[in-house]
């Protein structure tokens, strides 16, 4: 049996990387994608282009700006002078930002009286906004404590002190590299078998692999194996390059990771030939495929929380194998999570897997015309 | 429509000295190799030649979807390279497949053409008409053309090509998978349209017997223009070198072995009870007394047939080896009673019967032919048999199995060639055999033993490291029956062995299947090629789900003989038997 | 274009538009998918945290601390759960019970106004920092206002130098709904112009139909006529679809026109329609262009068109490859005309972007398209 179901294995994966495009495909995108994915999909702003409206002459007014542009996140594109060009500057997406410093501003200060800034934000993207409206609270945050210790304000009060786990600079790549592992292996891994059995279905060699002594278990596991084997290569280049490249901190067990990676494509490949065995030509398992792929990635976490779904939506994601792989990737990653931990997240991939595989094996039978 | 500067006599069209290589990955293969032929006005001229030998290559030059590499071609007195457009406008083409839409219907895709080939509104009812009556389609105007049966289909095909009247007909392939009463048909509407509208025209095809059909025969081989000129000239040289020969003592198989190794012997083929034979030489060599010592045998001169003229030309000797397969004979060989036995057996997809109650039995070590049109059934009751798909009803055993629910065991018995040589396209020849040898449970020194056997026995050995998915498609055919022989089959399923390859590459095929059958392995083929059921041992005849007849192909030419055709071809008799089918379908929904 | 001309393309564009009415799959990509597509991303993507759950840890009640989390109670961002001390409100952490943890300590009271280390503080998941960015700042807003409210309570004078009176235009209630469907009709337009297109042309040379076109006398031009035309109007029908669902379903603003919302849509069609054509001419097969049509059109409109990610902060190279994209133009004026209206400027400079990349597509599928089947 051994021997039939390693045969099986080699043939599929000397058929997936003897041929040069196939090759390309499996490594080419990938790659590409982790590169585009890893830099431009950030939620972190930098140069963000802003406008000051300083109807202020004080050295206060002077001083605030001057922390804006130090910061690397934010670069001046226009001073205004009246206040009729702020509206067209927001409106042409010129700036993000505008500061607009009233002309009291540094006299009241200087009194000893809290003195009042307007911004300005464009809020076609929201996210965009809000995470601009929290970089210019925290500098304005710092200004507010240097000017009261220097000008002896009277003692603030006490200050809220933030401690973020995990992230202390809450970079978003550190967040996004780890998510795109999952992604890409997943895709990987779909791919790989979801087009297998519809590609010999079309060529012919289904039905000669049918009349062969192999049983359909046998078939089975000789479609799984190669992309479980193509999936963890594929998973552990993107993990060597998320640590060396994009510097990842990995801070778990490589056990807890790999434990995790493997039942996650177990899912993936259960997926796949479910998938695949469905059907009946290569077109039709690249849109079942697709289908699959766009909803699971979406309400994966990958991008956005779950926790900010609908209850309903949120009870769905129970059957996406990647929602549980991206919070342990994560986790193993950058909370150095452990085996225990991780426990109640490992064992719903194993079922996924498990009974999706048991019905592609069982629509291998039923669909054998 | 005619250019004004081509008089009336000039050729319809013209090749000199073209060239045309393709790259494919990687490699420069030269589909051309410097073709000068004339395609005469006012009559049928049909390029002929096996697979690849260039057809379809030169048809799209002529119709200016191609540019030849060097070279000259001249389309009705247009330059089809350069004056594509022009040349485009003036005739008719119909490519491989008709090029039809079939999700659009049988009037939808005339109107299509209709409006491409600028037929102008007012003319379209006549026009319309005169196609209508001419293909028969009349009743099906409304029906999708993809519901339509091959036969309506390359109807069509033809009649969109020809919705503006056009002088020069080039018809791509236009009976290929097309059953032979529609072949049949076609030829009368190509005749048809040359005697009473004065159309050139020129088909290619594959099918050697459809030359003798043509006025005018271009025979192509591997890019090169072997001979040409009306078909009687490529017969006249054969006449006296073609003879039938039979023994009342051997077997007709051992007797064809035997003739193909005599020295003055071109070419041995079975036929019936017999064995055709071309010699090399005009006359006959003594023909009668190559049976053996104390055997003679009887031999009649036969007609010379077009094919007989192809094997000459290619010389035919590497088609003469003696093909002495080195197959143990299966054990329990010596049993009696069938090894397979079919009763009542039934198949519906929907509210159609694919399959519609057949019984026929197949006893061991015979060749049994499964024949029929396509959407016979042949192809649904082969997947029965191998256990690919259920049967509605009926029973049916293979070697004591239904394979569909015998363990695994029973399916190492039998040996499977799938249609178009299902292999492993990417994987190497030597890859594949050892794969198929593990999959049939062989491992180590006896998987070496096999696979060195097969590159030897199939000639493959210099091919071993090669794709097989590159290898010409006479190759994939050794290839795959190799890789279906690799565990010693008791009983091997053939379906389509040789659609597509040429005729010596057949020639070699039937050889081995032959050798096989004489060590007692059974064989099942299915075939649309009413010439190689003459190599079957018994064949059934299928039609819309039933047999039709069953029979020796001698006893199945001899039904139909009559006082017209007393020597009727299988061809004959199998147009006859559907005929007769068709008459009773009608008589039934007239009742 | 002759009389002729005009009936060949009026009898190819009859035959697509039959093909489009028989084939389920076209309606499906061109109405099915939208509609799916728009539906998950609507009611499945939020970047708008509501309800995270939240630790608090109050070492010891008093008055302060019950009026505090008294305010976290009531607010709609959180969904507290009292811990008894700070190792179990760790823990939960660790198993992503809660998102982050308030902990008051036990002199949490006493030295409130007195300055120095601080008696309270957040700890935060940074994991995804895009959220815990937001959750920081959504507890600052109620610990600000709980203190100046306290304070006053107290008849305390409490004032920082400076006070951020903060407007966000267009989408003041930050709802990313109102940017996220608009982005995602790019998305859309990009998969019917460009995937539909390219397989539909390439099912025609596997078919073998194209061959039967080319030998006929209609010339190229008419040809690419009679496939532009039919998935136009498809496209344009799609369009519709997904405009009337992000204004009736989702209830995002139009504050723009109609009319200028369409003619951007169609310009932006034609460049998808220009690009379909194009990978057309380089993939004979389905599974080939449907491959390269998700690769070099519908992945870069989700990431690389600014519909999510902000295009200005993304490294320099990664912005030069953004202006080859025709998405993040359309995205551009899509934001725009939506939720801030008829911005002139912003419509007339990605309006002339999109018409110079439809042009170039449409010159360079005239330039690689023979009448040949090379």
């Amino acid at each position: 049996m051994w021997g039939r179901i390693r045969a099986l294995v080699i043939k599929e994966l000397l058929a997936l990387l003897k041929d040069k495009t196939s090759r390309l495909m499996l490594i080419g995108p990938p790659l590409f994608q982790l590169l585009i994915f890893s830099y431009a999909a950030t939620f972190d702003l930098n140069q963000v282009p802003y406008a000051v409206y300083n109807q202020d002459r004080g050295t206060a007014s002077r001083e605030l700006l001057a922390s804006f542009q130090g910061s690397p996140a934010f670069k001046l594109k226009a001073t205004l002078d009246h206040l009729g060009q702020v509206a067209p500057a927001i409106d042409k997406r010129e700036v993000l930002l505008v500061i607009n410093i009233p002309p009291d501003f540094s006299r009241q200060l200087l009194r000893g009286k809290p003195g009042d800034l307007q911004v300005l934000i464009d809020g076609r993207n929201s996210n965009t906004a809000m995470v601009l409206l929290s970089y210019v609270r925290t500098i304005v945050t710092t200004f507010s404590a240097k000017w009261a210790a220097d000008h002896g304000w009277p003692s603030p009060p006490a200050e809220l002190k933030v401690r973020t786990w995990f992230n202390p600079n809450l970079e978003s790549r550190w967040f996004i590299v780890p998510g795109i592992v999952g992604l890409l292996t997943l895709v990987v891994a779909l791919v790989v078998t979801a087009l297998t059995v519809a590609r010999e279905r079309e060529n012919g060699t289904f039905d000669q692999l049918l009349v062969t002594p192999l049983h359909p278990a046998e078939i089975l596991l000789g479609k799984a194996l190669p992309g479980i084997l193509i999936g963890l290569a594929e998973g552990s280049i993107i993990i060597l390059v998320a640590v060396k490249a994009f510097e990842v901190p990995l801070l778990g067990s490589l056990g807890a990771l790999y434990l995790g990676m493997g039942l996650f494509i177990l899912s993936a490949v259960g997926v796949g030939l479910m998938i695949s065995s469905i059907a009946v030509t290569q077109q039709q398992a690249l849109l079942g495929a697709f289908l699959f792929l766009v909803p699971a990635v979406i309400l994966s976490g990958f991008a956005t929380p779950i926790a900010n779904m609908p209850v309903l939506v949120q009870k769905f994601t129970l059957l996406n194998p990647l929602r549980y792989f991206l919070v342990i990737i994560r986790s193993v990653f950058l909370e150095g999570a452990d085996l225990e931990l991780l426990l109640p997240l490992y064992w719903p991939m194993a079922v996924i897997g498990v009974v999706t595989l048991i019905i592609a094996g069982w629509l291998f039978r039923r669909r054998l015309y | 429509m005619s250019p004004p500067d081509s008089p009336a006599d000039a050729p319809a069209l013209e090749l000199d000295g073209v060239v045309k290589t393709f790259s494919s990955g990687g490699r420069e293969v030269t589909a051309l190799d410097g073709v000068t032929a004339t395609v005469r006005r006012g009559l049928v001229t049909g390029l002929v030649g096996p697979d690849a030998a260039g057809k379809t290559t030169l048809m799209r030059l002529s119709a200016g979807l191609l540019v030849p590499d060097s070279g000259r071609i001249l389309a009705l007195g247009l330059d089809a390279a350069r004056q594509s457009l022009q040349v485009q406008s003036s005739l008719g083409y119909m490519p491989q497949r008709f090029g039809l839409y079939e999700d659009l219907t049988v009037q939808e895709n005339l109107d299509l053409y209709a409006d491409l080939q600028n037929l102008a509104p007012k003319e379209r009812p006549a026009r319309y008409e005169e196609l209508m009556r001419l293909t028969g389609l009349e009743p099906f105007t409304k029906r999708l053309a993809g519901d339509l049966s091959g036969g309506m289909k390359q109807k069509l095909g033809l009649a969109c090509s020809l919705a503006q009247p056009k002088e020069l007909l080039l018809l791509d392939e236009p009976t290929v998978g097309v059953d032979p009463l529609s072949r049949r048909e076609l030829w009368a509407i190509i005749y048809r349209l040359v005697e009473d509208h004065g159309f050139t025209v020129l088909l290619s095809t594959a099918y050697l017997d459809e030359a003798e059909r043509c006025q005018e025969v271009i025979l192509m081989h591997q890019g090169k223009v072997l001979e040409s000129g009306p078909p009687d000239s490529f017969t006249t040289t054969m006449t006296g070198r073609s003879f039938l020969v039979t023994s009342p003592e051997m077997g007709k198989r051992a007797l064809q072995r035997t003739l193909a190794q005599q020295p003055p012997v071109l070419d041995a083929l079975i036929q019936g009870e017999g064995v055709r034979v071309v010699t090399r030489e005009k006359g006959d060599p003594g023909l009668a007394r190559m049976g053996g010592q104390n055997e003679t045998l009887e031999v009649q001169q036969v007609a010379p047939r077009f094919e007989d003229a192809f094997v000459d030309l290619l010389g035919a000797d590497q088609s003469k080896r003696d093909a002495a397969m080195d197959v143990p004979a299966p054990e329990h060989a010596q049993d009696q009673g069938p090894v397979i036995q079919v009763r009542d057996l039934k198949r519906r997809f929907g509210n159609f019967y694919a399959v519609d109650g057949i019984s026929f039995a197949v006893e061991r070590g015979e060749v049994f032919g499964l024949l029929g049109a396509n959407g016979a059934g042949k192809s649904t009751t082969f997947r029965m048999l191998c256990g690919l798909l259920p049967a509605t009803e009926g029973s049916l055993q293979v070697a004591g199995h239904n394979l569909r629910k015998a363990a695994a065991q029973a399916r190492a018995k039998i040996g499977y060639m799938a249609q178009r040589f299902s292999l492993y396209a990417n994987l190497s020849v030597i890859e594949n055999l050892r794969f198929f040898a593990s999959v049939y449970g062989l491992k180590g020194s006896l998987r070496r033993e096999r696979v060195r056997w097969a590159m030897e026995e199939f000639e493959l050995a210099e091919l071993g490291r090669a794709t097989s998915g590159e290898l010409p498609l006479g190759y994939k055919q050794r290839l795959a029956l190799a890789a279906s022989l690799m565990h010693h089959p008791h009983i091997l399923f053939l379906d389509e062995p040789t659609s597509g390859v040429d005729p010596l590459a057949r020639r070699e095929f039937w050889r081995r299947i032959n050798a096989l059958a004489e060590r007692r392995v059974t064989v099942l083929v299915t075939t649309h090629f009413m010439e190689e059921a003459e190599y079957c041992d018994r064949v059934v005849i299928m039609d819309r789900g039933k047999l039709l007849a069953e029979g020796t192909p001698e006893e199945l030419k001899q039904a139909h003989h009559t006082e017209d055709n007393p020597d009727p071809t299988m061809e004959d008799a199998f147009i006859a038997l559907i005929e007769q089918s068709h008459a009773e379908r009608d008589r039934e929904q007239a009742a | 274009m002759n009389g002729g001309g005009w009936r060949r393309v009026k009898g190819l564009v009859r035959k697509e538009a039959l093909q489009i009415m028989r084939d389920p799959s076209s309606i499906a990509i061109a109405f099915v998918l939208p509609a799916l597509l728009l539906f998950i991303f609507g009611y499945g993507v939020s970047l708008d945290a509501k309800r995270v759950p939240l630790a608090l840890v109050v070492e010891k009640s008093s008055p302060a601390a019950s009026s505090l989390t008294a305010d976290f109670y009531e607010s709609q961002w959180f969904r507290p759960v009292r811990y008894g001390h700070i190792q179990a409100a760790q823990e939960a952490m660790r198993h992503r019970r809660v998102e982050g943890i308030l902990w008051l300590r036990s002199n949490f009271a006493s030295r409130l106004f007195t300055g120095g280390p601080a008696p309270i503080g957040l700890i935060l998941n940074g994991v995804d920092g895009n959220t815990a960015r937001i959750v920081a700042g959504y507890v600052d807003g109620v610990w600000s206002n709980w203190l100046v409210r306290y304070a006053a309570a107290q008849g305390r004078q409490l004032s920082l130098p400076v006070n951020v009176e903060q407007r966000i235009w267009f989408n003041p209630e930050v709802r990313s709904t109102n940017f996220l469907v608009p982005g995602l009709i790019a998305v859309i337009m990009t998969l019917i112009g460009a995937l539909l297109t390219s397989m539909v042309v390439a099912r025609e040379w596997e078919r073998g139909t194209m061959e039967a076109l080319l030998v006929t006398p209609v010339r190229l031009r008419e040809i690419l006529l009679g496939k532009l035309v039919p998935y136009f109007c498809l496209g344009m029908g799609g369009q519709i679809l997904s405009v009337a669902m992000a204004v009736y379903l989702f209830e995002v603003p139009l504050r723009g026109s109609l009319a200028v919302l369409m003619g951007v849509s169609s310009l932006f069609l034609l460049a998808a329609l220009g690009m379909g054509l194009l990978i057309s001419t380089v993939a004979h097969n389905q599974f080939i262009a449907g491959q390269l049509a998700i690769f070099t059109t519908f992945l870069p409109a989700f990431i690389l068109s600014g519909f999510i990610f902000d295009i200005g902060s993304m490294p320099g190279w990664v912005q030069t490859i953004t202006h080859a994209i025709a998405a993040r133009y359309f995205v551009a004026v899509l934001q725009s005309v939506f939720l801030a209206g008829d911005i002139w400027p912003v419509i007339w400079l990605n309006s002339l972007a999109l018409a110079i990349m439809a042009a170039i597509f449409f010159a360079l599928v005239r330039l690689r398209s023979r009448k040949r089947l090379e």
